[in-house]
């Protein structure tokens, strides 16, 4: 299908909105009606048919309004972008993925043209149409990690691989949850995750990096993971907190419908072929609580979920407060019928809500 | 007395042992304040005949104990700023082999194991001991400037002037502990300052 690519803002007037088409195919993260951490990988090839798994990389209708955000990002702090030095062959690594994927996957919108190491690029949503020589920094008007993150959504995380472990030595990082990459670059797999609750003792991170340590080439692996965010604002940064924590004050019951958000990380791992680096994109997707409502499964399943989560994730994850009123909205859509097995949203299958006797 | 017992806690918080000597070519030792303290106790006169003794006095009276050890080469910085051209110069100078011991204030160590590592020295060659004042060095996620010797928690930002909460989340790239605004949500509503460890 074609892409319609939306006009709307993640910040100031918030025009974002998901279509019908963007509402359907959203990754719903809980599998059942509750939630803890889990080494929740599987591998990266494919899915249903217009699934954000279908392709390596996914585009949708957020594409350009993405990249205009990154853009805005990138101008007021350019530390959102950095690279240690080490780190430009997986640089070019990450282009030359990004670039093939999308122009096989999506040859109607990307093009790429390579006579030896003479590349042309063309990027046809963003109008851009350029020739330059791969592996020659001095022909591309960024280094070649920010040259082509500038063009695909969501952050990007580059890790090398020593002394069996992974470190944050390279990124994009302008969607966050809340970290930042410019006081956790150059830390180790242990260091940048220390600030989660729960899940070392659970013995989760020397399980995900046993894991990690060996994806091999070809063979990508994914898992989702969420948090709450009030206010479709992609970049929720430390940096920015100051600015942004104020909006988590602004929910009422009346427009937590439409302010309240999940959002939802398709995080991808692929290891790079010439420097031996994996590379971690983390890409989010934003759904309004009324919008997740017009699916009955995932109104009983969400209730279900917040309720029942442990009080450190509800913190964690930067909800506490809010806990109380999201549960007020949310239980009008758990009649307290069953819910099927797995993410997808059964539309078709899945009994309609029932009327509450009180309404 | 100056040693003090760091609780628990996250993966990413530097931990601290005891300055141990170990057989090398060279020795480079550097300390702040109580710090002398942890070098008097490591040096031997094996050590001392090519050690190299850079130390930051803050006030305090071990120059004297210090210089009796009668290491190859004695250095008295009026601060770590002041001193950091001259560790940056020694490390570079280093030869294959050498022994770095740091004792003192998390700030000084944390920044001269920067200052180590940038240089190529191997982690394992490295030993740290924290003696004194347990102030933090901390860096402003906000507007990125480093407050000195922060002591309570929260504490104001000397660059941007936002109120910071203390966490535990260290990079040892910057060589400080990241401070985040702490009435973000609630303009004013600012805790009294207590100490870090209280």
């Amino acid at each position: 299908m074609t892409i319609q690519f939306n006009d709307e803002t993640f910040r100031d007037d918030y025009s974002f909105h998901n279509s019908a088409w963007a509402i359907k195919r959203f990754p719903f993260p809980f599998h059942e009606d509750s939630y803890m951490y889990s080494v929740n990988m599987e591998q990266h090839r494919g899915g249903p048919a217009g699934s954000i798994y279908e392709k390596r990389f996914d585009v949708d209708e957020h594409y350009l309004s993405e990249m205009r955000d990154r853009a805005m990002v990138l101008a007021d702090d350019p530390l959102r972008c950095q690279s240690l030095p080490h780190m430009t062959l997986a640089g070019w690594d990450l282009l030359e993925l990004i670039m093939v994927s999308k122009s096989e996957d999506y040859p109607e919108l990307f093009e790429l043209h390579r006579d030896g190491n003479t590349w042309r690029w063309v990027n046809k949503p963003m109008g851009i149409d350029d020739t330059f020589t791969f592996l020659d920094e001095a022909t591309l008007p960024y280094g070649p990690l920010e040259y082509i993150t500038r063009q695909a959504q969501g952050d990007w995380c580059v890790l090398d691989q020593r002394d069996d472990n992974l470190w944050m030595d390279a990124g994009m990082v302008t969607t966050q949850a809340d970290w930042s990459l410019d006081f956790d670059i150059g830390m180790n797999f242990f260091e940048w995750h220390a600030p989660v609750p729960l899940a070392h003792e659970k013995g989760i991170f020397v399980r995900a990096l046993k894991f990690l340590l060996n994806i091999q080439q070809g063979s990508p692996a994914r898992r989702l993971n969420w948090t709450m965010t009030v206010t479709p604002l992609l970049d929720t940064s430390p940096e920015n907190y100051h600015k942004w924590g104020i909006q988590k004050t602004t929910l009422t019951p009346e427009n937590i419908g439409q302010k309240q958000h999940l959002r939802v990380e398709l995080q991808t791992f692929f290891r790079l072929p010439r420097s031996n680096a994996l590379v971690f994109p983390i890409r989010a997707y934003l759904c309004s609580f009324q919008d997740l409502m017009t699916m009955p499964k995932w109104g009983r399943r969400l209730h279900r979920v917040i309720r029942d989560l442990p009080e450190e994730l509800a913190t964690y994850k930067g909800f506490i407060a809010n806990r109380p009123m999201m549960l007020d909205y949310l239980s009008k859509f758990d009649d307290g019928l069953p819910t099927s097995d797995g993410i997808w949203p059964e539309f078709e299958s899945e009994p309609p809500l029932k009327p509450s006797a009180d309404s | 007395m100056s040693k003090f017992e760091f609780p628990p806690s996250i993966k990413s918080r530097p931990i601290y042992g005891t300055l141990e000597p170990r057989k090398g070519p060279a020795h480079l030792l550097i300390a702040d304040a109580v710090g002398a303290e942890a070098i008097i106790e490591v040096a031997t006169p094996e050590m001392m005949r090519t050690a190299h003794i850079i130390y930051i006095p803050k006030g305090t009276e071990f120059s004297e104990k210090l210089r009796a050890l009668n290491p190859a080469q004695y250095y008295e910085g009026a601060s770590y700023a002041a001193s950091v051209s001259r560790i940056h110069k020694v490390l570079g100078d280093a030869k294959m082999g050498l022994q770095v011991y740091l004792a003192g204030t998390e700030g000084m160590m944390g920044q001269a194991q920067l200052e180590a590592t940038n240089a190529g020295i191997p982690h394992s060659a490295i030993q740290l001991e924290h003696r004194g004042s347990v102030a933090r060095r901390m860096q402003c996620v906000h507007c990125k400037g480093i407050t000195e010797d922060v002591e309570v928690d929260p504490f104001v930002c000397s660059h941007c002037g936002l109120n910071l909460f203390v966490r535990d989340h260290y990079s040892r790239r910057i060589a400080a502990y990241q401070g985040v605004c702490i009435d973000a949500e609630d303009l004013g509503n600012v805790p009294p300052s207590k100490g870090i460890y209280e």
